[in-house]
């Protein structure tokens, strides 16, 4: 099989973060997964595309925890390790932001940001929460006027901004975004898309689901591309047609051709950023 | 924009600069000021929003006391009040329990029923088994918190609705309550008894009530001052000092009159400092712990809060067994007020009044949103009304009618709040 081949040309990067290499995942005779290969690198975004059915929402889960894989190996840091349940994740520094964001309407930005992890448990320390809140927000640039105000005032955009900033708190090395603008309108889509900017320039690893590919053209250093389980292709952003993520998803042009150039894609960009 | 850096600087500035560039005052969307001004302007906005918090209490209770004190003018004496302030206690007791039920969003149904059973047990225990009262009381506290662990079980592990659960318990516990009571049908309680006398005769001398309102308005000041003081330190805005002081005073002279003009007559129960101890114990768990926390984080979203780590069976648990062991201390202090435990004991308006009180306090039925202080403000007006009633020699029908018109009105009240607080974008 071709993509085999390219696989087995790429060891476990060297200066990637996260490295996921084979990863397969069974449900019963359902092949979710299928020897999935994906590297994130610090400070570097990765969209991963595909349509409904090609398993992203698994490769998240996987590595969120929430599902152990078949088989394969995970590397985070330059070790193996395994990630069983979402509290290894947490702790490894994986964080996730799902798509519904799980906050709380009723409670304030400070109040959800330390939800179950609030400072001084029997005398909350209010004080230094909100400094943290406010330090979390200014460096992700989030145009929240107050922390004091319930999130059910916030609009969509300033809600994916507190669930972002939530997943940050435990300083992760890798934040996953399951499609993070869907809900959103233009100025809020934008908003998030500077956001996630904001984390690459911190540093993080940024794993982006998402089906728009206009945002994913727009911020993304990588584009994975899942069809049907598999690696369907990865692509650097920078020297990517929108048709071709788009033939790549559907599937629509000659598999080998679009790996081929896919290939010497990689290896021209490569090169450039060597200079 | 230059945010980052000026929140640095006011990190860095000591106490006394950082007012003007606090980390939470610097979007220019912000309108409201710092200061007594801005504090006022605050007030004003949310009022306007649909925020009304306690103001539709306050309001209730003045046009209450104008209305009956010009029907019969005993009713604002000083004599009834003194009394009307101990009425309140055993079902504002058990209010304070519903208000932790509520939070979760959740009900019980059972409160009454759980404290006639209390009050049953109380008296079975020290007037028939002659066991001793501090032992009897406890005995009628594990029962609540047993009570509260087994709804929690069922609701937890079966997943019956607490409404079905608690409809089953104030049934089966009123049977329980007979059963106990035996075929006398009521036991008395000896007048000479310690518990009797804390219900109906204790009363703090009057030196000491204007100590406890001395404290009182200190301790707001002083711990209004230090908070504000640390956030303050920490580059955060502050209360103003000229705010808190207004508030103090106003509680000083307020409460300095009020107790002047009670201890013309009996003064203020033990009872009821028991009461608000309770209630301002029940709002710092609420407001400032993170157990208080996660009821309010079950209540708005329980998966949200599952997915932020906390163990929401747990939490739902806590709450029934805070509710029953509240309704149990009401039966107890219900018992000791009457002097009697009997077949009528906690049956009755004591369910819904305890139900209506936390709700007319501006506790949601939805969950989420709600205070201990609720449990107070809510008991107060049901138990003016009650107490008004029956100084007009109007019976317990006009009673129930103009109570249930009160809850519908305050329920009423609530729900066109939420609306207009969901309109201007507050939760």
């Amino acid at each position: 099989m071709a993509t085999a081949e390219t696989h087995e040309s790429r060891p476990a990067g060297t200066d990637s973060i996260l490295s996921l290499r084979g990863v397969s995942k069974n449900f019963g005779a359902v092949a979710a997964l299928t020897d999935v290969d994906l590297d994130v690198a610090e400070g570097h975004v990765v969209a991963i595309v595909g349509d409904n059915g090609a398993g992203k929402s698994t490769l998240v889960k996987v590595l969120a925890g929430v599902h152990a894989p078949t088989s394969g190996t995970i590397t985070f840091e330059g070790k193996q390790v395994q990630v069983s349940d979402p509290a290894a994740a947490h702790e490894l520094g994986i964080a996730t932001v799902y798509q519904d964001l799980a906050l709380c309407e009723n409670l304030n930005v400070v109040e959800n940001l330390f939800l179950g992890h609030e400072l001084r448990s029997g005398r909350l320390d209010e004080v230094a929460m909100e400094v943290r809140s406010w330090e979390l927000l200014r460096e992700l640039s989030a145009k929240i006027p107050t922390v004091r105000i319930p999130v059910a005032s916030l609009s969509g955009g300033q809600r994916q901004t507190v669930a972002i900033a939530r997943s940050l708190l435990g300083d992760p090395k890798i934040v996953m975004l399951d499609e993070p603008t869907a809900a959103l309108g233009v100025a809020q889509t934008a908003e998030v898309l500077n956001l996630i900017e904001r984390l690459r320039e911190r540093g993080h690893g940024v794993i982006m689901i998402s089906h728009n590919m206009a945002d994913v053209q727009a911020v993304a250093d990588d584009v994975v591309v899942l069809r049907l389980g598999r690696n369907n292709g990865v692509f650097k952003v920078a020297d990517v047609s929108q048709e071709e993520i788009v033939a790549a998803i559907t599937g629509a042009t000659d598999n080998a051709v679009s790996q081929r150039s896919a290939r010497t894609q990689a290896k021209s960009t490569d090169t450039e950023e060597g200079t | 924009m230059t945010d980052a850096d000026t929140a640095d600087s006011a990190d860095t500035a000591d106490a006394t600069t950082a007012a003007p560039a606090a980390a939470d005052r610097q979007d220019e969307r912000l309108r409201s000021g710092a200061g007594l001004s801005g504090a006022l302007a605050t007030l004003k906005d949310r009022v306007g929003s649909g925020d009304l918090g306690v103001l539709p209490v306050i309001l209730g209770l003045i046009v209450i006391a104008v209305v009956f004190q010009s029907l019969n003018s005993i009713f604002l004496s000083a004599a009834n009040l003194s009394n009307l302030l101990l009425e309140t206690v055993p079902v504002g007791v058990i209010a304070i329990g519903i208000v932790c039920v509520l939070l979760v969003a959740e009900i019980d149904l059972s409160v009454g029923s759980v404290s006639g059973l209390s009050s049953a047990l109380l008296a079975v225990l020290f007037v028939t088994k002659n066991v001793s009262p501090i032992l009897a009381v406890l005995a009628c506290l594990v029962m609540g918190i047993g009570i509260g662990l087994f709804y929690g079980v069922v609701y937890n592990r079966i997943g019956v609705p607490s409404f079905v659960i608690t409809l089953a318990g104030l049934l089966a516990f009123l049977g329980v309550q007979l059963e106990i009571l035996g075929s006398q049908g009521a036991v008395n309680l000896p007048f000479g008894s310690g518990l009797v006398k804390f219900a109906q005769l204790q009363f703090v001398p009057e030196w000491l009530a204007y100590v406890f309102v001395v404290v009182a308005a200190v301790a707001l000041f002083v711990t209004g001052y230090l908070r504000a003081r640390e956030r303050r330190a920490a580059g955060l805005s502050g209360q103003s000092v000229v705010t808190l002081g207004l508030v103090s005073i106003v509680l000083l002279v307020g409460a300095g009159l009020f107790v002047s003009y009670i201890n013309s007559s009996r003064g203020v129960g033990w009872m009821f400092i028991l009461f608000v101890a309770l209630v301002l114990v029940m709002n710092y768990v609420l407001t400032r712990t993170k157990f208080g926390r996660s009821l309010f984080a079950v209540g708005g979203n329980p998966e949200a809060a599952r997915r932020a780590g906390i163990n929401v069976r747990r939490v739902y648990m806590s709450a029934f067994v805070l509710c029953s062991t509240f309704a149990a201390l009401g039966g107890v202090l219900a018992a000791s007020r009457l002097a009697a435990a009997n077949q009528s004991s906690g049956t009755g308006d004591v369910n819904l009044n305890a139900i209506a009180a936390a709700v007319i306090g501006g506790t949601s039925l939805f969950g989420g949103r709600g205070s201990a202080f609720a449990a107070l403000l809510g008991i107060l007006v049901i138990q003016s009304i009650s107490n008004g009633l029956t100084l007009l020699s109007l019976g317990s029908s006009y009673r129930f009618m103009v109570t249930g018109a009160v809850l519908l009105l305050a329920v009423g009240l609530d729900s066109i709040a939420r609306r207009s607080r969901a309109s201007s974008g507050r939760a």
